[in-house]
């Protein structure tokens, strides 16, 4: 966050006025007042509460259809909607799963997945004003058109950004994070909050390292300084290279919830 | 890019905190904490909320933003130190098992209203 642009403002003006100031009780808020006729009311709420419960809401109505929910975030062109299809073609039909794509416009991503078999919602945030993420209230409705109760696991492949998406919980069990040897390295370190939030990340497209002149073991050091014991797991999904391993930790993991 | 969906929520929430026997009233603040490692770049929220805020009792409210420091314990060792850079290891015994103890929020402390009689 760029910080410096911005001018510290101190959070209780009252003490400029050097006025005495009281407290009182009204309405069951806590009042602070001056004689100037301007009053503090204490708030003391998460801007984003209501995204909260209603992912708390989702998470609970997965839980009771026994669904694992994994939320698959990155930048836009990494192969978010590649590796998916390789993976469906996997998991299925031994894991019974559904996809749920966030896109601002179109239905090619839901057209590509659908090949795999799996059940496939697309939103479009461009109803809701062209968000750049998915909200929990976004994923109720769409998980609302699916049969929840015959598959095992929902992939939630998200608006592609490594910013936005990162801030909102939707209710998953999981985070994955795809990163791209085609994007820089320092990635990691310029969105740390979607490295440290993220609980598995795959490298991408190493199928084209010997064209690039990108330092793999950097980039893999970026993500561990973000986020020292992250699972990492090196994939090329149009080679079809390393997606054993990440198919066998997705399998894991709806199975430590599922049994 | 996503700051004019919580610039939205935070003029909802200060219009909620309104005590309800006041019948009009100018918020003149709105007192945030936001950590440093929240994805919300302040100068972009400000710009959102000033749009966010227009004909509702919160237009024309100052947006104060106390930013809350990354602090960081280690479940090895139990030091606690203040991230000021993008390490996220301890920064005594190198353990990569830590436990991010605030940076996270994106709170409303309180509103300011000015009653107009």
């Amino acid at each position: 966050m760029p910080y410096s642009l911005y001018r510290h403002v101190k959070h209780c003006h009252h003490d400029k006025t050097g006025r005495p100031h009281h407290h009182t009780r009204r309405g069951g808020v806590s009042v602070e007042s001056n004689k100037s006729g301007t009053r503090e009311i204490k708030v003391v709420r998460r801007v984003l509460d209501v995204n909260e419960k209603m992912a708390e809401a989702n998470r609970h109505l997965f839980a009771r259809h026994r669904v694992f929910v994994l939320n698959v975030m990155s930048s836009p062109g990494s192969g978010k909607t590649a590796t998916l299809v390789k993976t469906l073609e996997r998991l299925m039909p031994e894991v019974p799963s559904a996809v749920i794509v966030g896109d601002i416009c179109t239905t090619n991503d839901a057209d590509r997945l659908a090949v795999t078999g799996a059940p496939v919602v697309q939103i479009n945030t461009d109803e809701f004003g062209g968000d750049c993420h998915l909200v929990a209230n976004a994923i109720e409705n769409a998980a609302d058109t699916l049969d929840l109760d015959a598959i095992d696991l929902l992939i939630v492949e998200n608006v592609g950004n490594l910013v936005c998406p990162a801030e909102f919980d939707i209710g998953e069990d999981a985070r994955a994070v795809i990163l791209s040897v085609t994007e820089g390295e320092d990635k990691p370190l310029k969105y740390p909050l979607m490295f440290r939030e993220c609980d598995v990340a795959l490298l991408n497209k190493i199928d084209l390292l010997p064209f690039l002149t990108y330092d793999k073991a950097a980039a893999i050091a970026n993500i561990r300084q973000i986020h020292p014991d992250m699972p990492i797991f090196e994939t090329s999904a149009t080679a079809e290279q390393g997606l054993e391993e990440w198919v066998a930790w997705i399998k894991h993991q709806v199975k430590k919830k599922i049994g | 890019m996503h700051e004019m969906g919580i610039a939205m929520e935070i003029v909802r929430i200060a219009i909620e905190s309104i005590p309800a026997e006041i019948d009009s009233c100018r918020v003149e603040r709105v007192n945030l904490r936001i950590g440093k490692l929240s994805a919300v770049v302040p100068d972009s929220l400000k710009f959102c909320f000033e749009v966010a805020a227009k004909d509702t009792p919160v237009e024309g409210a100052a947006l104060a933003i106390e930013e809350i420091p990354v602090l960081a314990m280690c479940k090895a060792c139990g030091h606690e130190w203040t991230i000021t850079g993008p390490v996220f290891t301890c920064s005594q015994c190198d353990s990569g098992k830590i436990e991010v103890i605030s940076g996270r929020e994106l709170d409303i402390k309180s509103i300011e209203i000015n009653e107009e009689d």
